[in-house]
């Protein structure tokens, strides 16, 4: 068990070292110079572009230069943004509350919704079903932004409820938060209902019923902990996927977040704000998989004992 | 221990009378009559037991009884009563009174019955809680009660252990403990040991036994006869949803009236069939079968040793095999027997002693060497639908199998066809996949693709335990006019003591890892001089020709 733990930290270790030196080739493989590359499209005197070679140590080998980077991020410094004029760290800090929120917000929805649906229309008569799949297949072929726009139309522009812009906790959060959340829920809906089907035909389930036990109750305590074990797989890879990926609903509902930056950080040639980024990338998801291997292990006692 | 309280008052009359009674049962799924016209009542003390293979109906009239066919059944009956009640219009709220807390069930395979998420003891409390059977906090202490009520050693342990980590003896008392914490009047118990070990199989019918003795009524559902003589009063025997034969055990047993259950009587391997067909037509004396001399060795195992980490899987296994005799290998689960085939058939690399095929070796071979050589040794498992790849049609799977052993291009249709035709198939099927196919067909494809390369032995690993007892008697015979045609020589390998005394010449007894007796088949069942053997003989239970009655050997 312990070695197991082990192990498993000692991957995610390589996994952090390899996004470091993804990064660091990356920089050394932009065409121009690596301090250039650094200042990106800014102007800059030539004391800072001589601090930056100094920093950098661009001036010497380049496995010093490594050692020196990967120095660096250990000690958690991720550079200095030239043209933000502030360090990348504090840059992607001032945007990473917005987009951890979002997320989280948005996976704990899709999670609640997605179980409540699955459980509800598993193994149901036909027309509840077709209405299910029905929603589901729509939910998952519009586009996030077109949702997104749509939402914003109806609930902020006609009806009023929420800020059309920013705004401040639940309000400002609630119509990004469902334009996230919706492809995530209707698939997940979508595969929990499928393997609460199959899970109800276990023999478990028809002792369950022997015992006197109610349909509702043999689903909620007996069914949906085994549906939920591939639904959690699913979840680890969404998490990584939505971190970067909510450019669009940031800009559309003019939110702050991690996408928004990357997005001004690629087009303005930031390269320094674009490297902390996919670090910081790599370290939420490596922490957030660590996290589903332990909850494996509370939804799955087979898996505790396995060497 | 606490009562739990009896929710109606009951009359003298209902003690007395029978638990459940049924006339004239129908239950249909749609077009298909799965049970046509059932009837019978279970009294208190007694044991009614229904019989049939698959497809036979047996299990969905055990189901009609908890109100648990689904909600695709239609169930009619001109009388239907659970402890005189008339059930027939019970709804869902009456039915889940009635489960748990008047009539228990017991499933086949606990490890699949149980909730392998939950620790057992919370499945036997939520018998309990469910019914409000004690009150909530006396709920642990009555688990732990129930369990060594059914003979489970250190239950404090045990009701905090999930399903995987208990033995599946334990599992299977587990799970009879969930179904009687009420007290049933009535246990159904649905295949209760057809997953088990046979010493496993004699203790679980002997836990069901003392229910019955203290006043439970049973249905016993199986397919297997022996299982049932040991337990029932009175038998019912099932086929596509009739009841052909219906009387008290020890007649069923002994002369049984239809020709159906002659037939199911006739398929099951026992002493006196040796050496004949198992599968008899009515009226139609049981052909011997010509023996064969033996041939040459085919298989020499010199001292096998194979350890997974710590546990030492087989330990010292040394035996031969010649050419047109067959090897029995017995044993329960975990003795090592499946381990040993696959150092036979040089699937895994043992850590010391080696296996020669035709005389050579395995160890010290190039790719292509071992490839060469193990098309003269062949496999047939359980379960041959995992073993196909579902998508293959049987021309496909025959066609790779000749393809392995060498056969040109042109003639492997027609040596397709002669294989099916060998293993008693026609030529129709050679476009069908395995799942269009019964068990017995596919077993039958499984054993002409071990026959394409034109194999010296076959490994049987448990080649017939899948299936139901008269197909299972076709596929034995099956094997032994091939082997008295071709001369192939079979490993068998078997937790069912009856099947291997049947087939084989020669056998090893196995146990945890070490051959504990061998020798030739007659001496070993006859006089079987270790322990352990006497022990497994004595638990299998058999039916007396004469009395219908199960008699076991004293050991």
């Amino acid at each position: 068990m312990t070695r197991r733990v082990l192990t498993r930290l000692g991957t995610s270790l390589l996994v952090l070292w390899g996004a470091v030196t993804v990064s660091f080739t990356a920089l050394h493989l932009t065409p121009g110079n690596v301090a250039d590359v650094l200042i990106g499209s800014s102007i800059v005197t030539p004391e800072v572009r001589a601090q930056i070679i100094a920093d950098y140590g661009l001036d010497r080998p380049l496995p010093v230069q490594y050692a020196t980077y990967l120095g660096r991020v250990l000690r958690g410094d991720l550079g200095q943004s030239y043209q933000l004029h502030e360090s990348v760290a504090s840059a992607i800090g001032a945007q990473l509350g917005a987009s951890v929120q979002l997320t989280a917000s948005a996976l704990v929805f899709a999670v609640v919704v997605s179980t409540t649906l699955a459980v509800l229309t598993a193994r149901r008569a036909r027309w509840i079903r077709g209405l299910s799949s029905g929603l589901e297949l729509v939910g998952v072929s519009i586009p996030t932004f077109w949702t997104a726009i749509l939402l914003l139309t109806v609930f902020s522009f006609q009806l009023g409820w929420f800020p059309a812009a920013g705004g401040d906790g639940f309000s400002g959060l609630f119509l990004p938060m469902i334009a996230v959340a919706i492809p995530i829920t209707t698939m997940l809906t979508q595969m929990m209902r499928e393997n609460l089907e199959l899970i109800l035909d276990e023999p478990f389930v028809l002792t369950a019923r022997s015992r006197g036990m109610s349909d509702l109750g043999v689903r909620l305590k007996h069914a949906l902990r085994h549906a939920l074990v591939p639904a959690i797989t699913l979840l680890g890879w969404v998490v990584g996927l939505l971190l970067g990926g909510m450019v669009a609903v940031e800009q559309i509902f003019s939110r702050q977040g991690i996408g928004q930056l990357t997005l001004a950080a690629v087009t303005g040639k930031d390269l320094p704000v674009v490297m902390g980024v996919v670090l910081i990338t790599a370290v939420l998801y490596v922490v957030v998989n660590i996290l589903i291997d332990l909850l494996y292990l509370v939804v799955d006692p087979r898996l505790r004992g396995a060497a | 221990m606490t009562e739990p309280i009896v929710e109606a008052a009951q009359s003298e009359d209902l003690v007395t009378g029978p638990i459940v009674e049924v006339t004239d049962l129908h239950v249909s799924f749609g077009p298909v009559h799965a049970v046509r016209g059932v009837s019978f009542a279970v009294h208190p003390g007694e044991c009614v037991a229904i019989v049939g293979e698959s497809g036979s109906g047996k299990s969905v009239t055990a189901r009609t009884l908890l109100g648990l066919t689904g909600d695709e059944a239609r169930v009619r009956a001109t009388s239907f009563r659970v402890e005189g009640v008339d059930a027939s219009g019970h709804r869902e709220r009456q039915w889940r009174a009635i489960r748990g807390r008047r009539i228990g069930f017991v499933l086949q395979d606990a490890l699949v019955s149980l909730d392998v998420l939950r620790p057992v003891g919370k499945e036997i409390a939520e018998t309990l809680r469910l019914h409000r059977a004690v009150p909530r906090a006396e709920t642990a202490g009555r688990v732990i009660e129930l369990l060594r009520e059914v003979g489970v050693p250190e239950p404090e342990l045990r009701a905090r252990q999930y399903p995987h980590e208990l033995s599946g003896g334990l599992r299977q008392r587990a799970l009879i403990a969930s179904a009687i914490a009420c007290h049933p009047r009535l246990l159904i118990a649905d295949e209760p040991t057809t997953a088990l070990d046979v010493t496993v199989q004699a203790q679980i019918l002997r836990l069901l036994a003392e229910r019955k003795r203290d006043g439970t009524a049973l249905l016993l559902i199986s397919h297997d006869l022996a299982v049932v003589a040991e337990l029932a009063d009175r038998v019912l025997v099932m086929k596509d949803g009739v009841v052909v034969e219906d009387g008290p055990a020890g007649r069923v047993l002994s002369e049984p009236e239809h020709p159906y259950t002659r037939r199911l009587l006739a398929a099951v391997p026992m002493e006196h069939a040796k050496g004949a067909r198992l599968s008899v037509l009515e009226g139609e004396p049981a052909r011997p079968i010509p023996p064969r001399p033996p041939g040459e060795v085919v298989i020499e195992a010199h001292d096998l040793v194979k350890r997974f980490r710590s546990r030492t899987a087989v330990d010292g296994v040394s035996f031969q095999l010649r050419a047109g005799r067959t090897l029995g290998i017995v044993g329960e689960s975990g003795s090592g027997k499946t381990t040993t085939a696959r150092l036979v058939l040089g699937l895994l690399a043992p850590d010391a002693g080696s296996v020669a095929i035709d005389g050579r070796p395995w160890e010290g071979l190039t790719a292509t060497e071992r490839r060469e050589l193990r098309r003269h040794i062949q496999v047939v498992y359980q379960d041959p639908l995992s073993s196909f790849d579902p998508r293959f049609s049987v021309r496909r799977i025959l066609a790779e199998a000749l393809d392995v052993g060498g056969e040109p291009r042109a003639t492997r249709r027609d040596r397709a066809v002669e294989l099916l035709e060998q293993v008693g198939l026609d030529a129709s099927v050679l476009e069908r996949r395995p799942l269009r196919l019964s068990g017995g067909q596919r077993q039958r494809v499984a054993i002409a693709r071990a026959l394409a390369p034109r194999p010296r032995v076959i490994v049987c690993d448990e080649p017939v335990s899948a299936l139901d007892v008269s197909i299972q008697a076709q596929v034995l015979d099956l094997l032994a006019d091939l082997q008295s045609e071709l001369g192939v020589a079979y490993l068998f390998i078997s937790h069912h003591l009856g099947v291997v005394h049947h087939v084989s010449d020669h056998v090893l007894v196995m146990k945890d890892g070490r051959v504990v007796e061998s020798g030739d088949v007659r001496q070993i069942f006859t006089e079987p001089r270790a322990g352990y053997t006497r022990e497994l003989l004595a638990a299998v239970p058999r039916i007396d020709a004469a009395t219908g009655v199960t008699v076991r050997k004293a050991s």
